[in-house]
């Protein structure tokens, strides 16, 4: 809070007829947070949230695949002890749980958050205060889920947690409460990180930038944002009815009292089909960048891309019943969503033929980044071909709930969104921390993934065939699948030591890597203009953008939007289509509240799988924490 | 894929020293046979499709180039695109058809699948957790009974079962002989069996259903018309009493101490139903939902700690004095 | 983050830490009861007077602290209180053939030792006694989700509603004034 900033206050200062040094220096302290531990928590820059937001991710991606280590040594042998089924139940849940929720969405939109504004030239991301809140409910849930894990509290009825197993009478305790409100947590998040990335790209784009010039990362980003927004509420009313059914005994999925336990199934698939491509779209816009960069070359048919961007996104909402092809469905309704599955390889098909022309055409230039894209190629492409597999209602009924399934739907979430990660980690890490990360281990990294990946994960799909379902906690001896297990554990450990290997050199390299510098790939979007690490605000000068790929446009210098103020945060709101420069906006300062309305939320949430009272009290709790969040303050702007 | 994929058949059958009775492509059924035939089709034509696109990867990788040119002169040199665009919309046009034809024969496929061809559904499977329950209509009330974790079919001819729960969703799953089908409470699924030959195909619950989903197995024996029938006249029975000996020990035990509470045995007083009925358990091949073999050995242990073998299982381990132990076995193995 | 991923030391961290956390047991779940015929000892006074001035006293249990407060045994409690047709003079609790289990008042004592001895032991005018046919354990079990019918334990650990019609609220929403009277019921001055 800017105490100093109300009424009466110094001339605007405005960013015509500075040098260039204090330019900088006065926007980076405008825009820079406040000192000490309470300017840390209270901050609302982008970056700051971005970054806290991947590596918190990463945390979890690295706790989720510990879990999955576990797994994979409980799984080596037959009759194995490694753990019980009691806690094996735990582990497979929390790790899809943590992995769907804590780690692959969040990741995604983190890196959204991070990315967009520098992207489409702007100082800050919309609703600032909405980031820190969605980071810190985002955290909350995280933790919530695992202190329950570790209590012995985690959720153990599978991270689809079908009714009736996790309803009221079968549910034991509350760890399906634990799922249902640690749901209830990321969502919020989501959407919040959602709501900020759609606004940023409509209204905050540099002036210029078309929509249709936008980097298809941001597209693909964009698309994502509105896929959460329409996609979440259907998961957080099968949540919040499966914990009134649970708390409060009501009927939402009892049979006997003229409920459905299917209709938990189709509230959750509605949800969780898109959730697929919510976690996926982000990936291919990463993979959009990379090669664009290292081919050297804007990408083929920008605008198809565009096209098939959108068209997957809605047809993306036509597919859930695919899921629940053995539920006893009518042949009609079933074999609707057998066309739908099959014609999402269409939009997908011509990504791919885009960016195969794009390399084709261009001069590849071949690190560790592209790499991580050819491996989506190859894992990426065989998980969409299973897809159309499982597609078919016969084949499905063979593979449906086997390792045929698990090994699908990790081909096509490692091999679509987790392989473009690493490789977009690796590219944007220099922007981020202002240092390469080192090209030796990222090869390295790169092999020990792709190797360890398939043969962890390909002899699932001979085990699902075999006839091995998927979520059992051990198997017995005489059903042959003794050597593929023990493969796939081999793979998995592999798979494990790559991620080791990437982990190290993230850590490595952002202490002692090679310095970056701007632009250190020679890349074409506005990301790549500002310093290494980024400054507060991001850009010196607001850039006017005339090309899809601004840097490689103009070689000398970009045309600046000039007038913008200084000693206040303040940034061009443009039109929708076009980016035609409309006015001249606040964006919020530092603020406390955010955190404290997201642990007034958190206390609400958590205590509501207790008493329904809860959301009484806590609904007051959070009032007062919105109370202070949004209390006026008189702004110049306002006074206008 | 596909020479990868045999190679990994062949390494998996070597392996497994096998026994695969449990599936998919060791088809004996006919919606199986079908099911195998387009699992088959789907995983060569897209195999070769996915051979393709690797091709063309790796020709990317590999073509020769000129000196790289600077990014913005790419920008303005753009010669091919007309051409890029015709190659980029015949590969659009021809993943529409490959994805319509197999749409296309995979709605050929399911015809059958969805057609309900036999009349009665004659016998109904109840699924527990974590066992099945398996019981045989009739006319009369004399031709009904009730068996579990074994389901015995005639071959060559079209089975309807219908699929209950009792208590949590389960799936009812035999790869040898169809598809998976959910057995949920509330709702009426049924599936259709045809077995092609004779056989022991064992299934095991496809849907998470708790802590011991993994060891819900079934076995599915199909045999020739006149040995079911045979099966289903002994089957209908009521238990011997044995006289003499440890057999006849034995049930005095199984009726006085806590047995008789949760199994019922034909024929006897004990009549409870949380647990499988045991009239005929000497009959069947495996115990505990197809954990051990039976034998007088594996069925002692399991009576004495099922937890052991199957931990969380409803049955409680019963403290029975070592001879109480061998005649209770010598009784249940008796009851062929 | 910067871990490498190594499975054993987590697995004895999580040990470890499921160890120094034990004292949150009520999601612990005993999957491994002890066999038919082991016993619990207990005390139990049925009538609260005694000769000699003395108080009478029955002794508390550390198993039944624990079963109240476990969601688990609650449950199985539950669960066998079906399997094992205690429903069929006791009626959901509300009695019928037998007393009333959801109100206050209890002929042979209301403590779930006191419960345990008569599921255990047996009672004139009817009820059975269980030993020997179920597991020590599994009386425990009944008995603490017994009590669950009055609302006497932790709500947090009490079942919910079942997946089945019923008219009265689930054992997680009774407080522990709920009363649903019905059966015969002790007369007790």
């Amino acid at each position: 809070m800017r105490r100093a900033a109300a009424i009466p206050r110094p001339a605007e200062q405005r960013d015509t007829g500075l040098d260039d040094a204090e330019l900088r220096e006065r926007l980076a302290y405008t825009w820079g947070r406040r000192p000490g531990i309470i300017g840390w928590l209270s901050t609302v820059d982008h970056k700051e949230i971005g970054r806290r937001y991947i590596i918190t991710a990463f945390v979890f991606l690295a706790l989720g695949g510990l879990l999955a280590a576990i797994i994979r040594l409980q799984l080596a042998r037959p009759e194995s002890h490694v753990v019980g089924p009691d806690l094996y139940n735990q582990i497979f849940t929390t790790h899809g749980s943590n992995m769907m929720f804590l780690f692959a969405v969040p990741v995604m939109q983190a890196f959204s958050l991070y990315l967009v504004p520098l992207m489409v030239g702007t100082r800050n991301i919309a609703f600032g205060r909405l980031g820190a809140y969605s980071y810190w409910m985002f955290l909350a849930g995280g933790v919530f889920l695992w202190v329950s894990f570790i209590l012995d509290i985690g959720p153990d009825v599978g991270w689809f947690a079908y009714v009736p197993l996790s309803g009221p009478q079968y549910g034991i305790g509350k760890r399906p409460d634990v799922w249902a409100q640690m749901i209830t947590f990321t969502e919020v998040a989501s959407m919040a990180a959602a709501v900020q990335t759609i606004v940023t790209v409509f209204k905050h784009r540099a002036p210029g930038m078309k929509l249709t010039e936008m980097p298809l990362f941001v597209w693909a980003m964009l698309v994502t944002a509105f896929m959460i927004i329409f996609a979440m509420p259907a998961v957080m009313v099968a949540s919040t009815s499966l914990i009134l059914d649970r708390l409060v005994g009501t009927h939402f999925f009892n049979p006997a009292e003229g409920g459905s336990a299917l209709l938990f199934q189709h509230l959750f698939w509605f949800f969780g089909h898109p959730e697929v491509y919510i976690i996926f779209i982000p990936g291919t816009g990463m993979v959009s960048a990379i090669i664009e960069t290292f081919a050297r070359r804007p990408v083929f048919g920008h605008i198809a891309v565009i096209i098939s961007l959108v068209a997957t996104g809605m047809l993306a909402f036509g597919l859930w019943v695919h899921h629940m092809f053995a539920t006893g469905l009518p042949e009609i309704g079933a074999s609707f969503f057998t066309i739908m599955s099959m014609t999402i390889a269409i939009p997908s098909g011509l990504q791919m033929f885009c960016w195969l022309v794009t390399l084709f055409t261009g001069t590849p230039v071949i690190r560790t980044p592209l790499l991580f894209v050819f491996g989506f190629f190859f894992i990426f492409v065989l998980g969409g071909m299973t897809g159309i597999m499982v597609a078919s209602i016969p084949i499905d009924l063979q593979v449906h709930d086997t390792f045929f399934v698990v090994a699908h739907f990790h081909y096509v979430l490692i091999g679509g969104a987790v392989f473009p990660l690493i490789g977009a980690t690796y590219y944007w890490f220099p922007k981020i921390t202002g240092r390469m990360m080192n090209e030796r281990l990222g090869v390295w990294n790169f092999w020990l993934a792709f190797i360890g990946f398939n043969v962890a994960f390909f002899p699932m799909h001979i085990l699902g065939i075999l006839g091995m379902p998927r979520r059992v906690y051990t198997y017995q001896h005489d059903v042959g699948w003794d050597g593929l297990n023990l493969t796939s554990s081999i793979g998995a450990f592999i798979l494990a030591t790559s991620f080791g290997l990437f982990f190290f050199n993230m850590w490595r390299s952002a202490r002692g890597g090679a310095p970056a510098g701007r632009n250190p790939w020679g890349a074409g979007t506005l990301e790549w203009l500002a310093e290494s690490p980024p400054l507060p605000h991001n850009f010196d000068h607001i850039p006017v953008v005339t090309h899809a790929t601004p840097l490689w446009a103009e070689r000398e210098s970009l045309p600046i939007v000039s007038g913008i103020s200084v000693n206040r945060r303040e940034i061009v709101v443009t039109t929708l289509i076009e980016a035609r420069p409309e006015v001249r906006e606040s964006s919020p300062d530092s603020s406390i509240w955010p955190l404290i309305a997201a642990i007034a939320t958190t206390i609400a949430f958590i205590a509501s799988i207790f008493s329904p009272w809860a959301v009484v009290w806590g609904g007051a709790l959070i009032g007062v924490a919105l109370i202070g969040w949004f209390w006026p303050k008189t702004i110049r702007e306002d006074l206008e | 894929m596909i020479r990868r994929m045999a190679w990994m058949f062949l390494l998996s059958g070597a392996l497994a020293g096998c026994r695969d009775w449990q599936s998919a492509a060791n088809h004996a059924g006919a919606e199986a046979e079908r099911i195998w035939s387009l699992t088959l089709l789907f995983t060569i034509v897209l195999g070769l499709i996915w051979l393709a696109v690797m091709i063309a990867v790796v020709l990317v990788i590999r073509r020769r180039r000129a000196a790289p040119v600077s990014a913005h002169d790419a920008l303005i040199d753009d010669a091919g695109h007309r051409r890029n665009s015709q190659i980029v919309g015949s590969l659009l046009a021809a993943t529409a058809i490959t994805v319509a034809i197999l749409t296309v024969l995979s709605f050929i496929t399911q015809r059958p699948l969805f057609a309900g061809r036999a009349s009665t559904a004659g016998i109904r499977l109840i699924g527990h957790q974590w066992w099945w329950e398996v019981r045989y209509d009739g006319a009369t009330p004399a031709e009904m009974f009730t068996t579990a974790n074994e389901l015995h079919i005639p071959v060559g001819t079209r089975i309807r079962l219908s699929l209950e729960s009792n208590d949590v969703i389960h799936s009812f799953w035999v790869p040898s002989l169809a598809g998976k089908q959910d057995l949920i409470p509330g709702h009426n699924n049924s599936i259709e069996l045809l077995a092609q030959r004779p056989g022991v195909y064992r299934g095991q619950c496809a849907e998470f259903c708790g802590l011991q989903h993994a060891h819900m197995g079934l076995l599915v024996i199909a045999e020739a018309p006149d040995a079911f029938e045979k099966w289903q006249a002994a089957q209908r029975a009521a238990a011997q009493t044995p006289q003499d000996g440890d057999p006849a020990k034995g049930a005095g035990v199984f009726v006085s101490k806590p047995c008789a509470l949760c199994h019922t045995i034909r024929g006897t007083s004990a009549g409870g139903t949380f647990g499988p009925d045991l009239t005929h358990l000497g009959s069947r091949a495996y115990i505990g939902a197809d954990v051990l073999p039976l034998t007088p050995g594996s069925l002692a242990a399991w009576i004495a700690d099922p937890h052991s073998v199957k931990p969380g299982v409803n049955m409680p381990p019963v403290q029975l004095q070592g001879d109480e132990l061998n005649a209770v076995t010598a009784y249940l193995i008796g009851l062929k | 983050m910067l871990r490498p991923q190594r499975p054993v030391p987590t697995l004895i961290a999580i040990a470890a830490s499921l160890l120094t956390l034990a004292a949150c047991k009520r999601e612990v779940r005993d999957i491994h009861p002890d066999p038919v015929g082991a016993e619990t000892p207990i005390t139990t006074a049925m009538v609260p007077f005694s000769p000699g001035g003395a108080p009478s006293v029955t002794a508390r249990t550390k198993k039944g602290e624990d079963y109240e407060k476990n969601a688990y045994q609650l449950a199985q409690g539950k669960t066998l209180f079906t399997k094992m047709n205690c429903n069929g003079c006791h009626s959901h609790g509300g009695g019928g053939m037998g007393p009333a289990l959801t109100d206050d008042k209890w002929i042979y004592g209301d403590s779930i030792e006191n419960i345990v001895a008569t599921i255990r032991e047996g009672r004139p005018n009817g009820m059975p006694s269980f030993r020997g046919k179920i597991t020590d354990d599994q009386i425990w079990q009944i008995a603490a989700y017994v009590r669950s019918m009055g609302g006497k334990v932790l709500s947090a650990a009490a079942p919910s509603r079942n997946d089945s019609m019923s008219n009265l609220p689930s054992e997680s929403r009774r407080g522990s004034d709920f009363e649903q009277h019905g059966g015969p019921t002790p007369k007790k001055d």
